[in-house]
């Protein structure tokens, strides 16, 4: 029978950064998404770090995640604040919309 | 009083005092509403004042505290003390723009405090974990910062793309982060170290290798190094002008000491793998940073390039990996930043009718209209193209003699090719100032404190080869921390 080890849970945070960062990069449509995108990424490195922590028997892995998550909470707060404010000068969120200055 | 303290306290002082004045004035701002706006800024100020007071300096050795999370010793105290620095100095601009703007938020200099403890806390960090909540306390007020003038469009843009970029980046630090947690066991700098030290016969692990990788890309995008650069010109452009010279000091020159404290530190072992990436780096960004500035008409996306090739030059020096390479970054992001805030008051005068303009042809003729800002600003644009006996030379000449020592030839010779193209269009700006018919004069009325600030740093600049020893000593003992180990 298969047993589930670290390479699994390591591969499925790659997957999930993976699709985090392709979503910030090939997402056309809309802002909610790219910060939706974010908080997968940063939830994967909660994942490796959670794996991390039960294979090498050490707390250390799951206190940084405690604190990952805190901080992914607020940096969501201060990104919709800023879409939100965003959104009353330009009256839309769509991603080919923030386009004022080049680059 | 203080050796009643705990020791652990007493080191961190400087960043609990920021701390509890930045709560502190948030709710004074909070209940006083606008009344109090010009008093929190100028507190602010105060506060930074006495941070800088407490920095400990001359130590002899240096103290971890909290366990291991924190460390203070000459470099950070160094590093600090520019930060600090830079901070005050680009309150003290934005009292003058606030007043003149009629744009007064007492959140601004709150976030700025928060947004200096972090800074503080990414240079004394001595864990993954320290490293990582300072940079994000650091990132999250300077989102907020950048989109402070809520009802424009252009800063909320500039907000907007900052978070999504540097949310990123954090992401990637933080992958990096967990694959060295995983491969060593440890997130402790000094356990990494004698980890990596003992595997020093096998090499490192793979993981150990890929998890430096995203941890230096992530880094590598706060002090927007080429490839990780592009929020960097619509940042600059799109935040008002104070906030603008804020974000191209206080931040840069804290996430160069946090980039060399990480690499030289835990990572010093394994310098052959990261000195080819930093030598990438350096080379892309001074060959983009003087190539894209050359057509551009905003003087702050000007800036933007200009400070993505002086975080090259400053690279230049990390690349060597020595000793003398440290001490020239450190007193290149010294000089960087007195060239810096000067700029950026220069491009605070610039203003007609009561608005502010950005376009360089506006500088026209302003040799005529306004002689001493435009001697300052030729002033300031000779030492950034690094003329002799300007300050901005020295700190090239110092990066790139500690290139030269390590061989690193290659790298030497095309900083060298870049600061001559870099020069072209800085001496463009005077070009125009002097050369071009005057056009309508700039607004006379500049601010007071603007105009000591200007003076003091284009004095700075202008008489650093004088007497450059205090800075070389500081560097030369801040950079001797590093490799002590």
């Amino acid at each position: 029978m298969l047993t589930i080890g670290l390479a699994h849970y390591l591969t499925v945070g790659a997957i999930l950064f993976t699709l985090g960062v392709l979503g910030i990069f090939l997402n056309r449509k809309n802002v909610i998404i790219i910060l939706m995108s974010i908080e997968l990424m940063l939830l994967a490195v909660n994942i490796n770090l959670v794996a991390f922590s039960v294979h090498l028997q050490d707390m250390v892995g799951q206190i940084f995640t405690m604190f990952v998550l805190t901080v992914a909470a607020a940096e969501a707060a201060v990104g919709l604040a800023i879409v939100v404010v965003y959104f009353r000068n330009r009256g839309s969120i769509a991603v080919e919309d923030v386009n004022l200055m080049k680059g | 009083m203080l050796s009643d303290l705990n020791p652990d306290l007493v080191l961190a002082l400087p960043e609990l005092f920021l701390v509890v004045a930045a709560m502190g004035l948030l709710m004074v701002g909070v209940f006083q509403k606008e009344a109090a706006t010009g008093g929190i800024l100028i507190t602010a100020v105060l506060a930074i004042a006495v941070a800088l007071l407490l920095v400990p300096t001359g130590l002899e050795e240096r103290a971890t505290a909290f366990g291991g999370l924190y460390v203070s010793d000459s470099f950070s105290a160094f590093m600090k003390l520019l930060v600090l620095l830079g901070t005050a100095l680009t309150l003290i601009m934005a009292h003058a723009y606030n007043e003149r703007e009629g744009f007064a938020r007492f959140e601004y200099p709150v976030l700025v405090l928060f947004a200096t403890v972090g800074m503080l806390m990414m240079l004394s960090a001595n864990d993954l974990l320290s490293l990582y909540m300072g940079l994000e306390l650091q990132s999250l007020s300077l989102y907020v910062v950048a989109a402070i003038r809520r009802d424009s469009l252009r800063s909320t843009e500039a907000g907007l793309k900052y978070i999504v970029l540097g949310a990123l980046a954090s992401g990637m630090l933080l992958y990096g982060a967990s694959m060295i947690y995983g491969f060593t066991g440890t997130t402790n700098f000094d356990s990494l170290a004698a980890h990596l030290i003992d595997a020093g016969e096998t090499g490192p692990s793979t993981g150990v290798v890929v998890g430096i990788v995203f941890l230096m890309a992530g880094l590598a995008f706060k002090i927007s190094a080429v490839p990780f650069h592009m929020w960097t010109p619509d940042v600059y452009e799109g935040a008002p002008t104070p906030v603008t010279a804020f974000f191209s000091v206080a931040p840069k020159i804290a996430a160069i000491g946090l980039l060399l404290r990480v690499l030289l530190g835990p990572f010093g072992e394994l310098v052959l793998q990261w000195q080819q990436i930093i030598i990438a780096v350096s080379i892309a960004s001074m060959v983009l940073g003087a190539l894209a500035a050359l057509n551009q008409t905003n003087i702050k996306r000007l800036m933007a390039y200009s400070s993505i090739g002086h975080v090259g030059y400053a690279l230049v020096g990390l690349a060597a990996g020595t000793e003398t390479g440290v001490r020239g970054v450190l007193i290149y992001m010294a000089i960087y930043l007195f060239m810096n805030v000067g700029t950026f008051c220069c491009i605070l005068a610039m203003r007609q009718k009561g608005r502010m303009t950005e376009e360089i042809s506006d500088l026209a003729g302003l040799a005529k209209t306004n002689p001493a800002l435009a001697l300052a600003f030729a002033i300031f644009m000779f030492s950034m193209a690094g003329i002799p006996p300007l300050a901005g030379f020295f700190g090239k000449l110092y990066v790139f003699l500690a290139a030269v020592e390590a061989e690193l030839y290659t790298l030497a010779i095309i900083g060298v090719l870049a600061s001559v193209v870099g020069a072209y269009y800085y001496l463009r700006i005077v070009r125009v100032m002097y050369f071009e018919e005057a056009m309508e004069g700039f607004d006379r009325s500049i601010g007071r404190e603007v105009v000591v600030i200007l003076g003091g740093t284009a004095a700075v600049v202008l008489l650093f080869f004088a007497y450059p020893a205090p800075l070389l000593n500081g560097a030369a003992v801040a950079a001797a921390v590093l490799f002590a180990g």
